[in-house]
C-alpha cells in the first residue's frame, strides 16, 4: 500500500477532489504540510479554511497571494520543517477580474466588462466559476514556477464531478451559440437566420424583458475580443490538468454515499483521461480485535473488572455499536479498493477531536506518509 | 436528552422568532427549506420531517434540487426524476430539474401551440436560457412555487399540505434562496421581473415559508450555520425557525465512570482494553461535540434542535423514520 510521499513523488500539482463534508480543506492541509516538511517549496490553495486552522497557522488576513506560514510555528509545535509551507485563499471573483484584465484588448473593453451588470453575476455566482478561477489560479502559480509542488483543495461541489465539469460549462457559456446572435455588429436588430431563432429571440424577450436582453447582448459584445484568449487558455489549463506530474487524489468518507461518490468520481478521471493517485478515506472506524465468543463473555468480563453490571453492560453495548460501524468502514473500503483496482487507498482514523491546528495536521500526517505496516500498527493500538 | 444546559439568548433576535414551538407548529407552514453545508445530513433530515409530517396526516412532498437523487437513494428508489412519486403514505418526492421546469414553464407561459414547437426546436432559446445567470435556480424555484400552490398550474396536479425542499449545500445555499432578489433586480421589466418579486415574497412570507438549518457538531459546520443564518437573515431576509444538530453522540459515560474505565485501556485481555477504548474515545468525541452544541447555541439566534447519531450501518428510510419520532 502506498503513502501520499510516494504517490507525489516527482509531481507538481495535487489536487484533492471529493464531495462536501468529506474533509478535504484539513487533507490538502495536511498534505502539503507534510510534502513542506519533507524538504519541499509547497504552497496550498484553499477555499474556505476553517478560522480555527487558519488562525492557528499564523492566516488569518490569507487572500488571493500565497503567504508563507512563519516557520517558528512548526518548531513550537515540534514539527520539523525542511522546506517551506505557503498558502493562499482563492478570491474567485478578483481571479476572474484579473484574467479579464489581462485577456481585455484595450482598457476601454476592459471596463465595458467589469462593469457589466451579468459579468459581476457570472463572475461571483454562476455555478462553475469558482471551480474554473481554482484551475485558472493553479495554472497561473505553475506557470510562475515558484513552488515545488501546489495542493489545491477543490471548492465545495455537490459532487466531485462539477469540479472536472467546470471549464466545459464556462468556455461553452462564454463562446456558446448564443453568443454569435449577439456578437452581430447590429446587436439585437440582427438578422437572425432562420424563423425558429427568431421565434425563440421574441419569446425569450417576452419572458425576461429587454433590459436584461440588452445587458446581456451588451455583456457578449464586449467580450467578444476575449473570446479566443479565453479559448486558448483553457485548453492549457486542460492540458495540464492531464499533464502526468499532476496527480488527483479522491477525499472521501466511509459510508456509502461519499464512496459510491468517489467511485463514478474515479471512473470520471479514468474516461477523461487524468491522473489518478489514489483515494484518502477520513474518520475510518477501525475494527478492534475480534470479540472471543459473543458479547456476553466480554460484559461477564467486564462485570468482574469493573463490578459494576450497568457500566459493564454500557461498555460493552457501546463496543458492538463502534464494531458495527467498524465493518460497515471495511466493508465499504473493500468496496472501494475491488472498485477502483488500485493500492492507493489510504485509511485516516476517525480522530477523537476535530483537527484544527498543527498539531493536528502532523496527527493526520502520521497516517498520510506511513508505510502501510505503520498505519495498522497505530491503528491496532487505539482501537 | 439530558445534561443539557440552555443559556439566554445573547442578542435578541430582530426577526420574530418562536422559540420553543413544537415541531408540529414548524409543519403548519406550507413551505419548508432544508438547508446547510454538504455532507451534514440535509436530506436525511427533509425525509425526516416530511416523515413526521405526513404521518400526522398532512399530504407531503419532498423536492431535491439540481438532480443530487440522494431521496431516491433512501426510498430505495430508482430514480425518482420530475414526477411525483409516492414514497409512503401520505408523503411524495420529486427530482426538480432546472431544464424541465424551464420547459414546463414556457409550457405554462405560452398557449399556442405552433409557437412552443418551434421553441423547443430552436436550440437558440437553449443557448439564451443557459446563457442567463441564474434563471435556471429561478425557475426551479418556480417549480417549488408550483407545487405549494393550493390550485395547482399543471394539469391534474394534486394539492400539498406541506413542501419540504432539501436545498442546495451553503456556498450557494443563501445563492439558491436569494435568486428571486437578485434577478428581480437584473430583469427589471417585463413578466419575469414580476413573477421574481412574487418569488421572493414566497420566500420571505414567514408565516407560510420556514428554513431550518441542519448543522454537525464540529467546527466548520457550526461556524457555517452561523454564517449561514446570517446571511439568511440579512441578505434574503427570511429568519430561521430551528438548526437542527445532527449527529450527536449519545452522553453514555460520567467523567467519574471514565476514570474507572481508564486502567483497562491497558488490560491484558484483548477485548476488555479494546471495549475499554472505544468508551474512553466515545466520551471525548461526546465532550467534545457537546463543546461545540453549546458553541452553535451561543451563535445562533434560531432555537437549536438535537438529533441523535444514529448506529446504522446506512441511512434508510427506517433510519429516517427514527428521527422523524425524534424531531424537535
Amino acid at each position: 500500500m502506498a503513502n501520499v510521499g510516494e504517490i507525489l513523488a516527482g509531481k507538481d500539482i495535487c489536487i484533492c477532489a471529493g464531495s462536501g463534508g468529506v474533509g478535504k480543506t484539513t487533507t490538502s492541509a495536511a498534505i502539503a504540510t507534510g510534502m513542506a516538511a519533507r524538504g519541499l517549496k509547497v504552497c496550498v490553495l484553499t477555499i474556505d479554511p476553517a478560522k480555527r486552522l487558519a488562525d492557528s497557522l499564523g492566516l488569518e488576513q490569507l487572500g488571493n497571494e500565497a503567504k508563507r506560514v512563519d516557520p517558528e510555528l512548526f518548531e513550537r509545535q515540534g514539527v520539523e520543517m525542511k522546506g517551506e509551507l505557503w498558502a493562499m485563499m482563492l478570491d474567485a471573483k478578483a481571479t476572474f477580474d484579473e484574467l479579464v484584465a489581462r485577456q481585455a484588448p484595450d482598457e476601454e473593453s476592459r471596463d465595458r466588462v467589469l462593469g457589466n451588470r451579468i459579468y459581476q453575476q457570472i463572475s461571483s455566482a454562476l455555478a462553475g466559476s469558482q471551480e474554473y478561477m481554482a484551475m485558472e489560479k493553479l495554472f497561473e502559480l505553475h506557470t510562475e514556477g515558484r513552488f515545488d509542488l501546489l495542493v489545491l483543495d477543490t471548492p465545495p461541489t455537490r459532487n466531485a464531478l462539477d469540479f472536472l465539469d467546470a471549464p466545459r460549462r464556462l468556455t461553452q457559456f462564454i463562446e456558446g451559440r448564443s453568443l454569435r446572435v449577439f456578437m452581430k455588429p447590429t446587436g439585437l436588430a440582427a438578422k437572425v437566420a432562420g424563423r425558429g431563432a427568431s421565434v425563440a429571440l421574441s419569446v425569450f424577450k417576452r419572458i425576461v424583458g429587454f433590459d436584461l436582453l440588452a445587458d446581456l447582448a451588451e455583456f457578449f459584445n464586449a467580450f467578444s475580443g476575449m473570446v479566443d484568449g479565453f479559448q486558448a487558455r483553457a485548453k492549457r489549463v486542460n492540458s495540464l490538468l492531464a499533464d502526468p506530474h499532476t496527480c488527483f487524489l479522491v477525499v472521501c468518507g466511509p459510508q456509502g454515499e461519499p464512496v459510491d461518490e468517489a467511485v463514478y468520481f474515479h471512473r470520471k478521471l479514468v474516461e477523461a483521461k487524468l491522473p489518478f493517485g489514489g483515494v484518502i478515506v477520513n474518520k475510518v472506524h477501525y475494527p478492534a480485535e475480534k470479540l472471543r465468543g459473543d458479547g456476553a463473555d466480554l460484559e461477564a468480563a467486564l462485570v468482574e473488572k469493573l463490578g459494576d453490571a450497568d457500566l459493564a453492560r454500557r461498555v460493552a453495548e457501546n463496543f458492538a455499536d463502534y464494531q458495527a460501524l467498524a465493518e460497515r468502514d471495511a466493508r465499504n473500503i473493500e468496496r472501494l479498493t475491488t472498485e477502483l483496482r488500485t493500492k492507493g487507498v489510504i485509511r485516516v482514523p476517525y480522530l477523537d477531536e476535530d483537527v484544527h491546528d498543527l498539531a493536528g495536521l502532523a496527527e493526520i500526517n502520521r497516517y498520510l506518509f506511513a508505510s502501510s505496516e505503520e498505519r495498522e500498527a497505530i491503528a491496532a493500538g487505539r482501537a | 436528552m439530558r445534561g443539557y444546559s440552555h443559556g439566554p439568548p445573547l442578542f435578541l433576535p430582530r426577526l420574530e422568532i418562536a422559540r420553543n414551538r413544537p415541531v408540529t407548529e414548524f409543519l403548519d407552514k406550507r413551505l419548508v427549506f432544508v438547508t446547510g453545508k454538504g455532507g451534514v445530513g440535509k436530506t436525511t433530515v427533509a425525509v425526516a420531517l416530511g416523515l413526521r409530517a405526513a404521518a400526522e396526516g398532512k399530504r407531503t412532498i419532498v423536492c431535491e434540487v439540481a438532480a443530487q437523487e440522494n431521496a431516491s437513494r433512501i426510498f430505495e428508489h430508482a430514480e425518482i426524476g420530475f414526477h411525483e412519486v409516492e414514497v409512503a403514505e401520505n408523503l411524495w418526492s420529486i427530482s426538480i430539474d432546472p431544464d424541465e421546469s424551464m420547459r414546463e414553464y414556457v409550457l405554462l407561459q405560452l398557449k399556442v401551440r405552433a409557437m412552443r414547437d418551434m421553441l423547443f426546436r430552436s436550440r437558440i432559446f437553449g443557448y439564451l436560457a443557459a446563457a442567463t445567470p441564474g434563471l435556471k435556480e429561478l425557475v426551479t424555484i418556480g417549480k417549488i412555487w408550483e407545487l405549494a400552490q393550493l390550485d395547482r398550474k399543471v394539469k391534474r396536479g394534486r394539492k400539498y399540505d406541506l413542501v419540504i425542499v432539501d436545498a442546495p449545500a451553503t456556498g450557494h445555499g443563501v445563492g439558491f434562496l436569494q435568486t428571486p432578489r437578485t434577478f428581480a433586480a437584473i430583469a427589471r421589466v417585463g413578466p419575469i421581473h414580476s413573477q421574481a418579486r412574487e418569488l421572493d415574497r414566497l420566500i420571505t412570507d414567514h408565516a407560510h415559508t420556514g428554513v431550518a438549518i441542519v448543522a454537525l457538531p464540529e467546527e466548520m459546520p457550526v461556524n457555517e450555520s452561523a454564517a449561514l443564518e446570517r446571511d439568511l437573515r440579512d441578505e434574503v431576509g427570511v429568519a430561521v425557525d430551528r438548526v437542527y444538530m445532527n449527529g450527536l453522540y449519545p452522553e453514555r459515560f460520567t467523567n467519574e465512570e471514565v476514570e474507572r474505565l481508564r486502567p483497562l485501556s491497558d488490560a491484558e485481555d484483548g477485548s476488555t482494553r479494546a471495549a475499554a477504548r472505544a468508551a474512553l474515545s466515545e466520551h471525548e468525541r461526546a465532550r467534545s461535540q457537546r463543546a461545540q452544541l453549546a458553541r452553535l447555541r451561543r451563535r445562533v439566534e434560531a432555537p437549536v434542535k438535537t438529533l441523535p447519531f444514529l448506529f446504522e450501518p446506512e441511512l434508510d428510510v427506517e433510519a429516517a423514520g427514527q428521527l422523524a419520532r425524534r424531531l424537535g
